[in-house]
């Protein structure tokens, strides 16, 4: 019965779908689960970083591409969402406008660097992604007038979304236009990744895997290797911006902190990392672990590090700030000895 | 037996369009610094900005030369070079603040001294840092790009950090030494000195390593090992050690260019050699991978236009450099100057 949502492609361990199922149910039913803002944040940001590493997947586990240029796709859909409200005034019309045309230029600018970088060696792809988005990032924080440059732009959204829309309580939950967009989010990001398990596990992602394995071999079977690594990155690049669109409505404001920094890129190759690359459920785990660490772990190490503070240098490496480190030594370790992760350990030790 | 038929074999002249295409890399310079001199119209100020384009392709050069070679020698592409940049601006700033008496008197020999043992310390330090960054990062990923990449971009958010860890969070604000500060006139312009002894030093290198890689023994190995690394080791050459000494250059190079970098800019950050990063991929990839001379040629190509384009049209600056690669790629999707073929 549930084979076909899913594309035929189970979880395959029974640890992992149990786990995987522990929180499809914890994100289904998060505001009533764990009430309070704090913890409807968390789940709405795990949802949409689940599909944002998805679809980064797509691109670095199935196709074998490595792109610096994600943030940027996802920033696009966040802007696109933001100046469609700021312009078009307060309205469903705007969010779909915004959305589709984010989508649209994402795909757009992620032919033309495809086609750019992709034809030559894939290897330019990476340098080429990166230079472009960070010339991105540095444009957006200097067209202030457009953008709203560094303090990013605050917008309305439907009233029907916001807390103030009020519609009564349920099993001591207040039902508002909070926890409607919360679902709006929830159930966009399930859609966006049943979609994208659906790509992967279709003949066009078959054929992903093997450009992935040997590329010099699809393209001797008679398969255009650029044309499936400029679609899959097209493809991906949309989804991404549509994840921007969503963490857009649901934050009711934009800034290039949190949608185009180099941080967020960081965190998205630690997430695909930690979880698993080559399997969307490798996306889910890893968003998971990681935005719930993100949340709950730095205030830990700011602990330790007023607990230390009578050594020397080592509060300093145990302060909050001092988080990327951990994640830089953590994101090596897990290349090296982890390199299916945790995906990959739990099947194999099935 | 019959006798071998008559072969004479000769070489045909590369035909006129063979040759111009060969030299159009290096008239590029030429053509836009003629054509910054008609746009901009002012012979003084044509100046000033071509020798601070200059100055900056120079600088950018050195941190470009160790990437591309490695790359060429060995197919590592290491997105951690920029955290040797940044490592040897802090050392060498630290080892000039401390010799701040010696910066400070208006003498040109004590400030030539400081800022010598600055660019020593900064360098030994990142040679050194390179030689365990290739052992413990790069050495376990050989042959995996994917892998290399991740792994790479690791290394560089650990360093970055641990700069962060052991100098503090604040950016670093300093000066030049006493007679390396100011400008004299030169025809009506104003020259900064500095940038002149940047020029100086970049061309000083590239000759230095042209010649290295054209006249001696260890050049020929090494350019060699970036067209056929197989064949040079069935020759009985052990490519891993040149590699390692090739690996360990070019981080101290990046060294030595982050100091360059940090008395140019007068501030330093942990992230400035992030920020170098991206314009050195555009250098290497518009000089073409493992190709010094491209490199050589994409560095001022991207100093100079960046500098017109300030003047000219403030804003497009920031996207002139993506402007360039853009046209580059579409010219020569390889890059100006390919060495490696494609793999």
């Amino acid at each position: 019965m549930l084979t076909r949502p899913l594309s035929g492609d189970k979880p395959r361990s029974t640890v992992l779908t149990v786990l995987l199922l522990v929180i499809l149910v914890a994100l289904a039913l998060a505001p009533f689960l764990f009430p309070g803002v704090r913890s409807l944040e968390t789940a709405a940001r795990i949802c949409i970083f689940i599909v944002l590493v998805a679809s980064y997947d797509l691109l670095l586990g199935y196709t074998g591409i490595v792109s610096f240029a994600h943030t940027m796709f996802f920033g696009l859909g966040a802007y696109g969402v933001a100046l469609a409200s700021v312009h078009m005034g307060r309205g469903w019309g705007a969010l779909l406008t915004g959305t589709v045309a984010g989508a649209l230029a994402a795909a757009a600018l992620a032919l033309v660097i495809g086609l750019f970088s992709l034809r030559v060696r894939a290897i330019f792809f990476a340098m080429i992604t990166l230079a472009v988005a960070s010339a991105v990032a540095v444009l957006v924080s200097q067209m202030s007038g457009l953008t709203g440059g560094e303090d990013g732009l605050n917008y309305q959204i439907p009233r029907e979304l916001t807390p103030a829309f009020r519609l009564g309580e349920l099993f001591g939950v207040r039902i508002n236009g909070k926890l409607l967009n919360y679902y709006l989010v929830f159930f966009a990001c399930l859609i966006l990744f049943l979609l994208l398990l659906r790509i992967v596990n279709s003949p066009f992602g078959r054929v992903l895997q093997a450009i992935r394995e040997n590329d010099f071999r699809a393209e001797a079977i008679g398969y255009r290797v650029v044309w499936y690594r400029v679609t899959a990155t097209c493809l991906s690049a949309a989804v991404a911006a549509i994840a921007g669109s969503l963490f857009a409505i649901w934050l009711r404001y934009v800034g290039p902190d949190t949608t185009l920094s180099f941080e967020i890129m960081l965190d998205i190759l630690l997430m695909v990392v930690i979880g698993g690359m080559g399997t969307m459920y490798g996306a889910v785990l890893g968003a998971t672990i990681f935005v719930l660490a993100q949340n709950y772990l730095q205030s830990l190490m700011g602990v330790a590090s007023e607990a230390t503070e009578a050594l020397p240098l080592i509060p300093n490496l145990l302060d909050p700030d001092r988080w990327l480190l951990w994640l830089g030594v953590l994101f090596i370790l897990s290349v090296y000895f982890f390199p299916t992760g945790i995906v990959g350990r739990l099947r194999s030790g099935r | 037996m019959t006798a071998a038929p008559d072969h004479k074999p000769t070489f045909a002249d590369l035909s006129l369009s063979d040759r111009i295409g060969k030299a159009a890399p290096y008239l590029l310079i030429p053509v836009l610094v003629v054509l910054g001199f008609l746009a901009i119209g002012s012979t003084s100020s044509w100046l000033t900005l071509t020798v601070s384009g200059l100055a900056m392709g120079m600088m950018i050069f050195i941190m470009a030369s160790g990437l591309t070679l490695v790359f060429g020698l060995m197919d590592v592409i290491n997105f951690g070079h920029g955290a040797f940049i940044s490592v040897g601006a802090f050392v060498g700033i630290t080892v000039l603040i401390w010799l701040g008496s010696w910066t400070g008197a208006p003498s040109l020999m004590l400030n030539v001294a400081a800022v010598l043992l600055a660019v020593i310390a900064a360098m030994c330090v990142t040679g050194a840092l390179g030689w365990g960054f290739e052992r413990v990062i790069v050495r376990p990923v050989y042959g995996a790009h994917l892998k290399q990449i991740l792994v790479t971009v690791g290394g560089l958010i650990v360093i970055e950090q641990l700069i962060h860890v052991v100098w503090g969070p604040e950016e670093i604000f300093l000066n030049r030494p006493e007679t390396l500060k100011g400008a004299f006139t030169f025809a009506g312009a104003a020259i900064e000195r500095y940038r002149v002894l940047a020029v100086v030093v970049g061309l000083v290198l590239f000759v230095a390593m042209r010649l290295v890689l054209r006249r001696t023994k260890i050049g020929l190995i090494v350019r060699a090992g970036v067209q056929n690394g197989e064949m040079v080791e069935a020759l009985g050459y052990r490519l891993r050690l040149v590699f390692i000494g090739v690996f360990v250059a070019g981080s101290a190079l990046a060294g030595l260019g982050g100091v360059m970098w940090g008395l140019y800019q007068e501030v330093i950050t942990a992230g400035m050699g992030e920020e170098m990063m991206i314009l050195v991929f555009i250098v290497v990839i518009i000089g073409g991978l493992g190709s010094v001379e491209g490199a050589f040629i994409g560095a001022l190509l991207v100093g100079l236009l960046q500098n017109y384009i300030a003047f000219l049209e403030p804003k497009l600056a920031l996207i002139s450099n993506i402007g360039l690669m853009t046209a580059v790629l579409m010219w020569r999707p390889q890059g100006m100057m390919p060495v490696v073929k494609a793999k």
